[in-house]
């Protein structure tokens, strides 16, 4: 056992801490208003897009969008645990990193996709060329994702889709869907689903803003008419895109931006330890007993994801640790909000913008934006039922 | 960064449980429990010839020469069968602060014997104030003639009644209330004016109360420096907590294992209750529970191996695992329903002992105003 990194794992790190520091914007960090695990506060949602495609860019030159990815596929060919040091980093500067693409799509890609597909799209994700939008969630679909209704109908070489996605994150602005659709209706619900890549500028996609609780046009519905997509893009074999999602969740679940609790947590200790006329938070003791608590969750938090990022390196799937992991670090979003909220009390709630707002508001922003966090890739529930049932081996019925 | 346990780890794991399955089955814990004893001398012989009690003592003194983790990995196995008598209060509260700070005289009197399983050790440390800061230390020692004279009265002390030797932990300056002052001696148990009473506790663990009445102790049997002991009780403090979190980590991996089998086995309204939402989403906390308090009992513990800065971690530690054994132990006996509450099943084993570690040592707000301190609140 050994909690240090390496001498190679520190270098990394060291590297990416300076590189961040000296490519971020001033000022990005402080102004960023991102709450760690929520899906509402994105800087993609507020922020000039050149900025962050002009970072993103240097991110892929090198290589840094796809850290553990072997090489050949336009990756840095580094272990998870590098990969995770890098998300550990970047999440605490709240820069812009990865995305779909590059964490969910790209990685499944990697695990089902063919050779061909492997050499057509893994370069480009890597490169930063290519952004992903999740195409799961329908109005009729959500928990229950197997009942999803949109079609893919074979047609020659293409497949014609029709339906509705919701719940969109990132739609419009990005260029394809990962999307699952139903490609065979007969078949029970979970074996009739493919995997498919579809070009957002398609003729008969439209897509539909959707304002979030924070005032972020973060999501959007998207409606598919007639949507005619080459066959070559369906990931892996027809018919298996349940198993397919199922480990794209796991990927998805394991993107935690383990930092940006800490750095949010740092600010709101400051906070406390600050006298605001004449007296500080931290005078209180069931405020410091508050604090300690935070700070105790978010160190269970991190031995979470280091296990998760470890047992990947060692060739084991983490699925109930993925799922552990976002119960674990969605939870702490809510209670971070939650206490900071509780530190600053009246002055929790004032918005950025607004005369006396303290932290840029962030508080009053995350207190909206940790509703998602409980929500988005699986409700809390939904991590229950698959570590009850996926991991404890406890009966379905 | 490596998270495993290395192969010799394992095997001990493995062998700790196949052994303590056999030798220490829960007739014998529930017996041990309402003994005066605590323990079996039988089980002890064969820990000894095991070389379980010298784990972590040097060859040379009849140890086999193993780390701190590798003890914690036997104590994570000792929660999890549940092995009642003074291991714990031997090996941790006693022989390793003989191995740290004793001299050379000690330890070759002491660790050979406590390897072989011939003695038996505590540390009396808390008092009627049941706290554990060097503030609370009262009972003196006065020097006469070559030799202490110990007055006082140490509560809570584990394992008193069957041990040979008690660590006192004494002032042995006036000024009340510091760090400064403070020695920690051997007493032999049976020396006259040590008066040892056994309390009856909720975990049916041995827990006394020690009267040191005009104790005379040679000076030979300071353990340390003289006056500078509080940093040796700091040493064995930090060792202990850790350490109790391992064997807190069994245990409710235990109770995670019992409650699911039996969620699997348990029929009501024609299915397994294992199959309702309500008892998955309690399973599942437990898991989150257990393995957090691993992941973290495990990083305290490999600090303190190290020798590395460990307040802030071991503090962290007992905090989160304190608490989440109390919430594993308490969804174990709402799986179990009405049989849990009985004296014939082994739920209330585990709940009365997750409650009595979460105690000792400093329970979860005491060691979040630890952490509070670190973090500089």
């Amino acid at each position: 056992m050994d909690f240090r990194f390496s001498k190679q794992e520190e270098a990394f790190r060291t590297e990416v801490e300076d590189f961040i520091k000296k490519e971020l914007p001033p000022g990005w960090t402080e102004e960023n208003i991102y709450w760690p695990g929520g899906y509402g506060t994105l800087a993609d949602f507020e922020l000039s897009t050149p900025l962050i495609e002009q970072f993103r860019r240097r991110l892929a030159k090198k290589g840094w969008l796809a850290i553990s990815w072997p090489k050949e596929y336009g990756g840095a060919g580094r272990s998870n645990i590098e990969q995770a040091i890098f998300h550990e980093r970047m999440s605490y500067y709240r820069a812009p990193g990865g995305e779909i693409a590059t964490d969910i799509g790209g990685p499944t890609i990697l695990h089902f996709g063919s050779e061909e597909m492997k050499k057509e799209w893994l370069p480009g994700i890597a490169g930063g060329d290519i952004r992903f939008w999740l195409a799961y969630s329908e109005p009729n679909a959500g928990s229950d994702l197997a009942s999803l209704q949109t079609s893919a109908v074979e047609d020659g070489d293409e497949l014609v889709i029709n339906g509705q996605k919701t719940w969109s994150t990132v739609a419009h602005v990005s260029d394809y869907a990962w999307m699952v659709a139903r490609t065979d209706p007969t078949a029970p619900p979970h074996k009739g689903i493919s995997m498919i890549i579809v070009d957002n500028k398609s003729e008969g996609v439209t897509i539909r803003p959707l304002i979030n609780i924070c005032g972020f046009h973060s999501f959007n519905e998207v409606f598919f008419d007639n949507v005619r997509v080459p066959k070559k893009n369906i990931v892996g074999e027809k018919n298996q895109g349940w198993y397919y999602v199922m480990l794209a969740l796991d990927f998805e679940r394991l993107i935690i931006p383990i930092g940006g609790f800490r750095r949010t947590f740092e600010e709101i200790l400051e906070y406390a330890k600050t006298k605001h006329d004449g007296q500080a938070p931290s005078s209180d003791p069931l405020i410091r007993n508050k604090l300690a608590e935070i700070a105790i969750e978010i160190e269970v938090a991190y031995m979470f994801f280091w296990q998760t990022a470890w047992m990947l390196d060692r060739g084991l799937v983490p699925n109930i640790e993925a799922s552990v992991l976002k119960l674990v670090t969605t939870e702490l979003s809510q209670k971070l909000a939650t206490a900071g909220m509780e530190v600053m009390g009246p002055y929790g709630q004032l918005e950025r913008g607004s005369k006396w707002a303290s932290l840029r508001g962030r508080v009053s922003a995350g207190y909206l934006d940790c509703i998602s966090a409980l929500v988005g890739a699986g409700t809390s529930e939904i991590q229950r039922n698959i570590i009850a049932m996926r991991g404890l081996g406890l009966p379905r019925k | 960064m490596d998270l495993g346990l290395t192969e010799e780890q394992e095997m001990l794991k493995t062998s700790a449980r196949d052994f303590l399955q056999k030798e220490c089955p829960k007739q014998l814990v529930k017996e041990l429990d309402e003994s005066d004893e605590g323990y079996s001398p039988e089980l002890w012989r064969k820990m000894a010839d095991l070389g379980w009690i010298g784990l972590v003592f040097p060859e040379e003194y009849g140890g086999s020469g193993g780390s701190f983790l590798d003890l914690v990995v036997l104590l994570e196995e000792m929660g999890y069968n549940i092995l009642p008598g003074p291991f714990f209060s031997t090996v941790v509260l006693g022989a390793l602060p003989i191995l740290t700070a004793g001299n050379e005289e000690q330890k070759k009197e002491f660790l050979p014997k406590v390897a072989s399983g011939k003695m038996l050790l505590t540390l009396a440390l808390t008092e009627p104030s049941a706290r554990y800061d060097a503030a609370s230390v009262k009972t003196t020692a006065v020097a006469q003639s070559g030799e202490y004279v110990v007055n006082g009265a140490k509560l809570f002390v584990p394992d008193a009644n069957v041990a040979d030797y008690i660590l006192c932990v004494a002032r042995t300056k006036e000024e009340v209330g510091t760090e400064d002052g403070i020695t920690v001696f051997l007493v032999d148990a049976k020396s006259p004016g040590v008066k040892c009473t056994l309390l009856k506790t909720l975990a049916r663990d041995k827990q006394c109360e020690v009267i040191f009445d005009s104790v005379r102790v040679s000076k030979y049997n300071i353990l340390g420096k003289l006056d500078e002991g509080w940093p040796v009780v700091e040493s064995v403090l930090q060792k202990a907590t850790v350490a109790k979190c391992a064997e807190m980590v069994g245990g409710a991996q235990a109770v995670l294992e019992m409650a699911v089998s039996y969620a699997k086995e348990r029929v009501q309204f024609n299915r397994p209750i294992g199959s309702f939402q309500a008892i998955q989403h309690y399973c599942a906390n437990m898991v989150t529970d257990v393995d957090g308090s691993r992941f973290i009992t495990y990083k305290a513990a490999w600090k303190v191996n190290e020798g590395l800065p460990a307040a802030m971690d071991v503090a962290i530690a007992k905090a989160w695992t304190s608490e989440a054994y109390g919430r594993v132990a308490l969804l174990g006996h709402q799986i179990f329903g009405a049989i849990g509450f009985t004296m014939d099943h082994d739920m209330h084993l585990y709940y009365r002992r997750a409650k009595a570690s979460e105690m000792m040592f400093g329970d979860g707000n005491f060691q979040r105003a630890v952490v509070a301190q670190e973090l500089g609140l």
